[in-house]
């Protein structure tokens, strides 16, 4: 007997087997808590902040101080001291809070982080689009291209591109954070779409010789609306799984590059620049650097949990 | 099979020449002259500057240096120092021992420790083992390389104070006191590389044995009767192990440029230390150098991987 029952959609089902995976559920939730700290903690922090530095005698210059002015509030009576009611994760070598510098640095390492995933898959989803569709030499040129990529070493080559354009950006940009920004995602986004290329290009081989594209074809469908409608979506569960785990390591790339020095300038606290400049007092002030190192590690860790999730769940052929 | 080997051989040099290629272009396109410290001192007059400029061949376009630079590596020289003032081969030769051994024993410790972990994890799936070794495996690969460094030094270091917060580079090895003492300092550079190496070939060691688990030929090996150890080490693992000798051989490069920032976060003074000084001195011949080296280790890793698999896989035939 058939009983009234809604179909199962693909995405229905994906959604079952996400909600089994017990890490990835967990990472979602680490990650829409952090996000939501990010994007609207500060709205009740910087008040916070401010009660408090009023309350401790050194109180901000401005009557209402924003985040921006916050992170850059001096207290030279409050210097490297742990962890407290007025600074929750402790203050630095110049007095300011932690936290505050912590909630905007989130905001920017996640910004590049989202916006070099988004430039990375863009970019591979393309070149292996029109590498698997068209094959031939074109697949041919795009695919020595991929491989050339990847030869390249791409540390030192991030390094030297940062290091040497970004006088350059930061001119043309006229802000020193813009530019950096702008730079920092060409570059991370710019050497990790080849992988998302390669699955795509596979994914459109092996399809595009079957029935539904021929018939597509006979039926005078253009060639963008056939790689866009009928073949990408096939290609969807991969490119979702290899854009989580993009956020992740993109956000590692950014850490690294301010690690050695050559990302973002001091006065705009990114994790990875604030886990640098805590290193040099790891013996008088441990949590200068343990704070936003383990913001990095929480974030990636719960982003590597949701992409094992999501390649779990939109694996068809569980 | 020798056809193979001699056409991957054959891809590989033009990829070294693109590359190197792409290496020089970035550089002589960048903006930032490498005698802007010449124009800031009083003593070096305009016309000093262009002649050395000239001597240097500064003055002509990037295709034509290009070239030039190339002729003169393959004849063994690799160029001047702007900084230090020396030949960078022998700058090379200085600082690549130090890189070498770190490098080298963080890679050998890394398989060592991670084979059995992905056996073990695979055979005893889901088993307490496996959901620790797992676990470890995924904090392992969610932390910044330097900031396990970070950790490392701070429990390490300057709590427990087992080993020297930086590396000593006038420390010599004579006799077996120094060698302790080398060892020692070696400890902390080699474990931040040995942590990220570990669980990225562990898990891929499980992987590889879990895809061969349910193969037709481990069934019949144990309706043999043969002892689960000998289906495991005999039959499974040297099938499994041909992925993994791929990925070991691929993952060389990518060490190398976290030597790099193992390098700076404890003083070791090798070639990653020495690129990121150079790059912030301006010091281009060497920076070109050693960015081409890494380029290099990339490729040479590469053909290793594919030839490896080509000898290890018979089912892999190569025919064209």
């Amino acid at each position: 007997m058939w009983t009234e029952r809604s179909p199962r959609s693909l995405m229905g089902d994906a959604w079952r087997r996400f909600r089994r995976h017990r890490p990835a559920l967990f990472g979602c939730a680490v990650l829409c808590a952090l996000l939501l700290t990010i994007t609207l903690g500060p709205f009740f922090y910087q008040r916070y902040l401010s009660y408090q530095l009023h309350a401790s005698g050194s109180p901000p210059r401005e009557a209402n101080p924003d985040l921006r002015s916050l992170i850059d509030h001096f207290d030279l009576r409050a210097i490297l001291k742990p962890p407290s009611m007025a600074h929750p994760f402790g203050s630095d070598d110049l007095g300011r809070d932690l936290l505050a510098r912590c909630l905007y640095g989130g905001r920017i390492s996640l910004a590049v982080g989202l916006a070099a995933m988004l430039m990375a898959i863009a970019l591979g989803t393309a070149i292996g689009a029109i590498a698997g569709f068209y094959g031939g030499v074109i697949d041919q040129i795009l695919m020595r291209l991929t491989d050339l990529f990847l030869a390249l070493p791409g540390i030192p080559i991030t390094l030297l591109i940062v290091y040497l354009f970004r006088e350059r950006v930061v001119g043309l940009l006229g802000s020193r954070e813009v530019g950096v920004f702008l730079l920092m995602v060409l570059v991370i986004g710019g050497f990790a779409w080849m992988s998302t290329a390669r699955i795509v290009r596979a994914t459109f081989l092996s399809l595009k010789e079957r029935e539904f594209i021929m018939a597509a074809l006979a039926l005078g469908v253009s060639h963008p609306a056939i790689i866009v409608r009928h073949l990408l979506p096939n290609a969807f569960g991969p490119i979702v799984v290899a854009a989580t785990l993009e956020v992740g390591s993109a956000i590692i790339a950014e850490s690294t590059i301010s690690f050695l020095g050559v990302g973002f300038s001091p006065d705009t606290p990114t994790w990875g620049r604030l886990v640098t400049d805590g290193s040099q007092y790891l013996q008088a002030a441990p949590w200068l650097a343990l704070f936003p190192g383990g913001l990095i590690f929480l974030t990636v860790l719960s982003i590597n949990f949701v992409g094992d999730g999501l390649r779990d769940a939109l694996d068809p052929r569980r | 099979m020798t056809h193979y080997i001699l056409r991957r051989i054959l891809i590989a040099i033009p990829t070294l020449l693109l590359i190197s290629m792409v290496i020089f272009a970035v550089l002589a396109l960048a903006p930032g002259d490498p005698l802007a410290e010449f124009a800031l001192n009083p003593a070096i007059p305009e016309a000093t500057r262009e002649l050395i400029r000239i001597q240097f061949g500064l003055d002509q376009p990037w295709p034509i240096r290009y070239l030039k630079w190339l002729i003169a590596l393959l004849r063994g020289d690799w160029g001047f120092s702007f900084a230090s003032k020396s030949p960078v081969i022998d700058l090379i030769w200085q600082r690549l021992p130090q890189t070498l051994v770190v490098v080298g024993s963080a890679h050998l410790i890394g398989i060592i420790l991670a084979i059995p972990i992905g056996i073990i994890s695979a055979i005893k799936q889901y088993s307490l083992f496996d959901t620790i070794a797992t676990m470890l495996a995924l904090i392992g690969l969610s932390l910044p390389s330097f900031f396990i460094g970070i950790i490392a030094m701070l429990v390490f270091a300057v709590n427990l104070k087992w080993f020297p917060l930086v590396y000593s580079t006038t420390l010599e090895v004579r006799d077996l006191a120094s060698l302790g003492q080398q060892v020692r300092q070696m400890f902390l550079p080699v474990l931040v590389l040995v942590v990220q190496q570990t669980g990225a070939i562990a898990r891929f060691m499980r992987a590889a044995m879990l895809d061969n688990l349910s193969q037709d030929y481990v069934r019949t090996a144990r309706a043999k009767g043969l002892r689960e150890w000998i289906v495991v080490l005999r039959h499974l693992l040297p099938n499994s192990l041909i992925p993994v000798v791929t990925l070991v051989a691929l993952s060389m490069p990518s060490i190398f440029s976290g030597a790099i920032i193992t390098e700076t976060l404890f003083r070791v003074n090798g070639i990653g230390a020495l690129l990121i000084s150079s790059i912030n001195t301006n010091d281009t011949p060497v920076v070109m150098a050693i960015t081409f080296i890494f380029a290099v280790l990339t490729v040479i890793f590469n053909l290793i991987a594919d030839i490896l698999y080509a000898i290890l896989d018979p089912r892999v035939r190569y025919v064209d």
